[in-house]
């Protein structure tokens, strides 16, 4: 699903130029949930940035579903975006004045999709969520773990190719966080391809694989067995 | 674009924020009404010095004799002469393109004494020799009977066209006017016709106070043997009257024994000159009109630039959260566009609503106070209000195209970091 060889990106700071990921190979298969654990700093979120399409690399190749991803217009990364990923963020990033629904159905507008049609099928994936009841509720009358649900409804409701999670349990507390994992082993269950990036250990070993990253490069790569998040719920 | 989702989105965009909208629209607002109102003024101006000019036929020329002021073939300078019957027929005949040619003699005048009688009723008025076609040159509406025509000018018929004001002085209230006669310096004329003549100005009442004679009859009952005193002349649509003037002046000159050079001879007034003059006196004024419009609206624009602006920094991060999810440029570009264009139309339709209450009420003013000086009901055609809101389309561009460049100029990952 995601192959990647040799990928560099160094930032300028003013003079100094840092030097970030320094030659990260690494490939997911399909139905896949990996963990890219790292301190702050070992790059993470940068790989995670690039792999999302928000950001570029300096150098190296990368392939998504057999697509090759280089020299992207801005208009061509969003419509990639749209059609191969769904991210899930940290803070959340639902649009504050939007209900949970309309939050939902923003990747299908995107996508040019019919107004009922959105209203369906985005309804049926918060169903999923376990927030149909909440679809009228503007995100600052739900709790942290509902928001994250519905930034994960929203997620997936575009059936993207591979779903990315940047510290999705970073903003939540302990239970919240296990409820919000059980989610996504759920989803994960159902074939999907998830790439979570965290920094907490217990997170890390509810997926299937880890990548650990240290300054810039992979330095341990394991499969792990999985601790089912329903177990603590 | 006209789907209902976006639009939903520029409302709750739009109204999320109350104060701050209104505030921006009120420049957009201000600017609109402004030139809606300076526009409005302006017509009522021109409408006030149009109306005195009345109905008269604006390609039209006035001629009338003055003494001579150069030695000419043996004749001395100084010399009082008349136009002739012959040269009305020389200039029918040599200048073509001419619609009418009214020649006159007349009666009474300025500060005139009592001329006509009617029993024991007694009146100053000008009394006026014509041709039927001077009702087409100087319109006036027959109240009752008719005016002059030519089976009057070839049978000298003594027959008289009266104004109401006239009829005001000679008669009592009510009483039957048509068919009595009226002594004119001792020659009796039947009236066979009342008029009325429009004008809102000064001359209205004056206006009233004249006789209409066939020219014929005038010249033999008060011996103005083949002599001329004034003339009107019209040229016809397509051409005027300035160009032909030069022309109608040497004919005369020629036939009368006046220096070719003689510039003060033949006195005239060219209408159709005039009338070119205040009009481009209005496309000036309107010129400013719009100039400063345009300028007052150009501050209500860099308002709403202003905003949006301010609109699209509040905005980034959402921008940026729109972007990941993949909206593509151009949508986000054109929401911002179609935001500041919705302001500045609405604002703007509101300045054109108010400026038309406005313009209501001042026409209402008017109306209930009766007639102004030059100034006659101020108004705004639709091709104005059309012009308005093109203006307002493309402000409404020029406003949200500098936030709308800035609204994707940030790369979404750094949108994403903005709290």
């Amino acid at each position: 699903m995601i192959e990647i060889k040799d990928l560099h990106k160094s930032y300028k700071m003013g003079s100094n130029s840092l030097h970030v990921l320094k030659g990260i190979n690494f490939s997911v298969k399909d139905g896949e949930l990996v963990a890219i654990m790292g301190s702050s700093g070992s790059g993470k979120s940068t790989l995670l940035n690039i792999l999302g399409m928000l950001d570029e690399a300096d150098s190296g190749e990368y392939t998504l579903d057999g697509v090759p991803i280089k020299n992207l217009n801005e208009t061509k990364a969003a419509n990639y975006r749209n059609k191969f990923l769904g991210f899930i963020f940290q803070s959340f990033n639902l649009i504050n004045y939007k209900t949970a629904l309309e939050n939902v159905a923003l990747p299908l507008y995107y996508q040019r999709m019919g107004r009922k049609q959105r209203q369906e099928k985005s309804l049926k994936y918060l169903e999923q969520v376990g927030l149909k009841e909440w679809s009228h509720h503007l995100p600052s009358e739900l709790s942290g773990g509902q928001k994250q649900r519905v930034a994960v409804a929203r997620a997936m409701v575009g059936e993207p190719k591979v779903l990315l999670a940047d510290e999705l349990t970073g903003a939540l507390d302990s239970t919240t966080s296990y409820e919000v994992m059980d989610l996504i082993q759920k989803i994960n269950d159902q074939g999907n391809t998830i790439l979570v990036v965290t920094h907490e250990d217990d997170i890390a070993h509810m997926c299937k694989r880890i990548v650990h990253l240290r300054d810039g490069v992979i330095v341990k790569d394991e499969k792990v067995k999985q601790v089912r998040a329903s177990a603590y719920v | 674009m006209f789907n209902r989702d976006r639009w939903k989105e520029i409302l709750e965009v739009l109204t999320s924020n109350w104060f701050r909208t209104i505030l921006t629209s009120f420049g957009v607002f201000w600017g609109i009404l402004i030139l809606i109102i300076l526009l409005a003024a302006g017509k009522g101006f021109q409408n006030g010095v149009m109306a005195d000019f009345g109905d008269i036929a604006t390609n039209t020329m006035f001629m009338w004799s003055r003494n001579t002021t150069k030695e000419y073939m043996g004749l001395p300078k100084g010399r009082r002469y008349n136009f002739k019957l012959e040269d009305v027929q020389a200039i029918k005949e040599n200048v073509p393109n001419l619609r009418f040619i009214s020649p006159r003699n007349q009666l009474g005048g300025f500060q005139g004494a009592n001329n006509v009688t009617r029993g024991i009723h007694t009146g100053a008025f000008n009394v006026y020799g014509d041709y039927p076609e001077i009702i087409n040159q100087d319109p006036m509406t027959i109240t009752s009977g008719r005016f002059i025509n030519h089976s009057d000018i070839n049978e000298k018929r003594k027959i008289a066209i009266i104004g109401e004001g006239v009829k005001a002085s000679l008669y009592e209230k009510g009483e039957e006017v048509i068919g009595t006669y009226i002594k004119i310096q001792g020659v009796n004329f039947m009236v066979i016709g009342t008029y009325k003549k429009k004008s809102n100005d000064g001359d209205g009442e004056e206006g009233q106070k004249q006789i209409f004679v066939p020219f014929t009859t005038f010249s033999q009952a008060f011996n103005r043997a083949d002599n001329v005193g004034w003339m009107a002349i019209t040229a016809q649509d397509g051409n005027s009257i300035t160009s032909l003037k030069e022309r109608i002046v040497s004919i005369v000159k020629e036939n009368r024994k006046i220096h070719p050079d003689d510039k003060r001879a033949v006195g005239y007034f060219d209408l159709y000159e005039q009338f070119n003059r205040v009009e481009s006196l209005f496309g000036a004024m309107s010129f400013i009109a719009y100039f400063v419009g345009i300028l007052v609206l150009l501050s209500g624009v860099i308002g709403v630039s202003n905003i949006m602006l301010i609109v699209v920094k509040e905005r980034t991060k959402e921008i940026g959260i729109r972007r990941a999810l993949g909206e593509d440029p151009w949508s986000i570009k054109t929401q911002i566009l179609m935001e500041s264009i919705f302001l500045t139309i609405i604002s703007g339709m509101v300045g054109i609503t108010f400026g038309a209450l406005f313009i209501y009420g001042v026409n209402a003013l008017l109306d209930a106070n009766g007639p102004v000086d030059m100034f006659l009901s101020p108004s705004v055609s639709l091709g104005v209000v059309l012009a308005a809101l093109v203006i307002l389309i493309i402000s409404g561009l020029l406003a949200g195209f500098i936030p709308a460049q800035s609204a994707i100029k940030v790369r979404p990952i750094d949108a994403l970091r903005t709290e």
